[in-house]
């Protein structure tokens, strides 16, 4: 039992990782009241960045193309929504799309339509010395690619900034009265263009993440709806940067399970635990959503 | 001689679109550095050159889109953002399908039951979200997104499990009875009378939306819910529950008509995203049922096209998402400049607002 369960937490942390970086930049983008559904499309452009980027510059040209393929989805929707006005939902659904459309062409025209496997360049586990070596824990949690113990840093680090500093309160004030903070003198789209850039970069570096430390390689529409999941922990979170990582935990949980059960050999449907993320999100859903309470000006029109 | 205009202009802004969207996909073919016209020429032959391809390959294609386009712009007039279309086809095609299977010497009006059954699933998937989102304030935006995925596994388990052919060597069902299949239309290739159904609904659907209090209503409750509940003393959750699982079934016919009039069997691809480009065609089309047809014969005739650009140029198929998706960014862009123009705020917007308002309280 005990042999199983460093693997299981493992791949626990392995599959939070990517959704508590997309779910913690959300939460910034949410925080001031606006809600990015194109979300989705920044991790899938962060995936092809980090091909495009490793082919060109190893893994940390990875790294940055997966941010910049982030960034240029959350720099649109910041232009449509915050410039034009556009309707938050309906930009971010077209962004997605534009996300798909794009990367597939994109990856079909610069690496073939064959799809044939290509190797992007992997950041392997960094172990931590002296910690790793903590029974049961120790290696699940610190012998994982160097993006997880950024995760690790920045969720504290988020919680901290949001509740103690000025920036972080100007930030949770646009989120509830944007009115009111305007009129107290915050440059409310400034911050919001700035809150929707690092919601975008911190996608595309979850879509990174999938190519540089899971994969190795990059696959048409591989986001495989993470951003949507990541849009409902932040819900599940409650708002929260720590409650955030624990609800990406909880989605880490419920995938590491299935293969768990894969390997046991289980007679049911290798659907079911195909499903089985996005059946917990809907469930995870309707039991959250009567107990959080959102941002007071959470998709409103501007 | 105002009316003439008026029926002048649509016309014009249609034929500006077309003429955007070829210029788009030449600037981003030349851009990829494509044979522009080699790749444009086959978009035309593969969507309209021929009697063929227009039928057989853009008519057959325009089916799904205009059912599951009047399905979006019911949703979305209703203020209900269902991105579900695309689950609830694959679920009225699944329950056409089993239907079909069950009764495999029956005569045509089993193609009747089986329709009826198709739309019925895709009510049902419809459903799970509508109750969601009345019952626990789920937003819908993504849990139809969720149940988009299930659906897609669901169908790969039922062609692979319950509905598999009898060989069990491919991930798909046997084939429905002659009997229950859609007809074909005589000389028109490929197409069937789906082609009839779809435009049957959907003239119907828009008339109703335009000319019915029940359609009237729905519009209501989509642009102001407050003032539908005060003023009109309309059941405003019973409104967009009702509008939210009438899309479902548009959808899920959608599905059935293509198990029964292209495919004749269960497969997990059954549909290249229809429920997707949907969202386009609704919102090109102002969410009005009757410019549907036309903005679903566009993107089906583009859909079309770029599959024959692909075949004979070389050109990624995907490209017509990025026009899909451009297209859509710049529908709303332009709704937002002249709504701030007019007034203060959109009917999307106010619905919007008033849900999350709904919800956070």
């Amino acid at each position: 039992m005990i042999d199983a369960l460093t693997p299981f937490l493992a791949a626990t942390i392995r599959t939070a990782t990517p959704l508590a970086l997309a779910a913690l930049g959300e939460l910034l983008v949410e925080r001031t009241g606006l809600i990015n559904i194109g979300l989705e499309g920044a991790v899938l452009a962060g995936a092809f960045g980090a091909l495009a980027g490793a082919t060109a510059g190893g893994v940390a040209g990875g790294y940055a193309g997966a941010m910049l393929g982030g960034l240029l989805i959350g720099g649109l929707f910041a232009f449509c929504v915050l410039v034009l006005r556009a309707d938050q939902i309906i930009t971010g659904m077209a962004l997605t799309l534009l996300a798909v459309g794009a990367t597939g062409t994109l990856y079909r025209a610069m690496y073939g339509a064959t799809g044939a496997a290509l190797h992007a360049p992997t950041s392997g586990p960094l172990a931590i010395p002296g910690l790793v070596a903590v029974p049961i824990v120790g290696e699940a949690l610190f012998d994982q690619p160097a993006v997880t113990y950024l995760v690790y840093l920045l969720a504290p680090l988020l919680a901290w900034w949001l509740a103690r500093t000025h920036a972080g309160l100007a930030l949770r004030a646009i989120g509830e009265r944007p009115d009111a903070a305007a009129a107290a003198g915050i440059a409310v789209t400034r911050v919001r263009t700035l809150a929707v850039l690092a919601g975008g970069a911190l996608g595309g570096l979850a879509g990174g993440t999938l190519v540089l430390a899971q994969a190795g390689t990059f696959v048409e529409n591989m986001s495989a709806g993470r951003g949507f999941i990541a849009l409902a922990i932040v819900v599940l979170g409650r708002w929260r940067p720590l409650g955030v990582a624990l609800g990406a935990l909880l989605f880490g949980a419920a995938s590491a399970l299935q293969f768990a059960f894969q390997a046991m050999g289980w007679g049911a449907p290798y659907q079911i635990f195909l499903a089985a993320p996005y059946l917990l999100t809907l469930a995870a859903l309707a039991g959250a959503m009567g107990r959080a309470r959102a941002p007071a000006a959470l998709g409103r029109p501007l | 001689m105002r009316a003439r205009a008026r029926n002048v202009r649509p016309v014009l802004i249609a034929l500006a679109t077309v003429a955007a969207i070829i210029a788009a996909i030449a600037l981003l073919l030349l851009v990829g550095g494509y044979d522009v016209p080699r790749s444009i020429g086959a978009l035309w032959t593969g969507s309209v050159g021929s009697w063929y391809a227009f039928t057989s390959a853009t008519l057959v294609r325009a089916v799904p889109l205009m059912l599951t386009g009047c399905a979006i712009a019911v949703a979305f007039r209703a203020g209900v953002f269902n991105i579900g279309a695309e689950g609830q086809l694959l679920a009225g095609g699944a329950g056409a399908a089993a239907v079909a299977l069950m009764l495999p010497q029956a005569h045509g009006l089993a193609a009747v039951l089986a329709l009826a059954a198709g739309a019925a699933a895709g009510a049902g998937w419809a459903g799970i979200a509508a109750l969601l989102r009345e019952r626990f304030g789920v937003l819908e935006v993504i849990s139809t997104i969720m149940l988009n995925f299930v659906a897609l596994y669901a169908v790969s388990f039922l062609v692979r499990g319950p509905l598999q052919e009898p060989t069990h060597a491919y991930p798909q069902s046997s084939s429905i009875a002659e009997a229950i299949r859609l007809a074909h239309i005589p000389g028109a290739g490929r197409l069937h009378v789906g082609l009839v159904i779809a435009l049957g609904i959907t003239l119907a659907v828009g008339w109703l939306l335009r000319y019915a209090a029940s359609g009237f209503r729905l519009t209501i409750v989509g642009e102001s819910p407050t003032a539908a509940a005060s003023a009109g003393e309309i059941d405003v959750r019973r409104e967009t529950t009702l509008a939210f699982v009438a899309s479902g079934a548009l959808a899920g016919l959608a599905g059935a008509i293509e198990v029964l009039g292209v495919t004749y069997a269960l497969y997990e691809d059954l549909s290249p995203g229809y429920g997707y480009t949907a969202i386009a065609v609704a919102l090109l089309a102002g969410l009005d049922p009757w410019r549907v047809i036309i903005t679903a014969l566009l993107f089906a005739a583009l859909e079309a096209g770029a599959g024959a650009m692909q075949r004979d140029a070389g050109v990624p198929s995907t490209l017509v998402s990025v026009i899909e998706a451009l297209l859509i960014l710049g529908v709303v862009a332009a709704q937002a400049i002249r709504v701030r123009r007019t007034s203060s705020a959109t009917a999307v917007d106010d619905t919007a607002d008033d849900v999350l308002q709904e919800r956070s309280a």
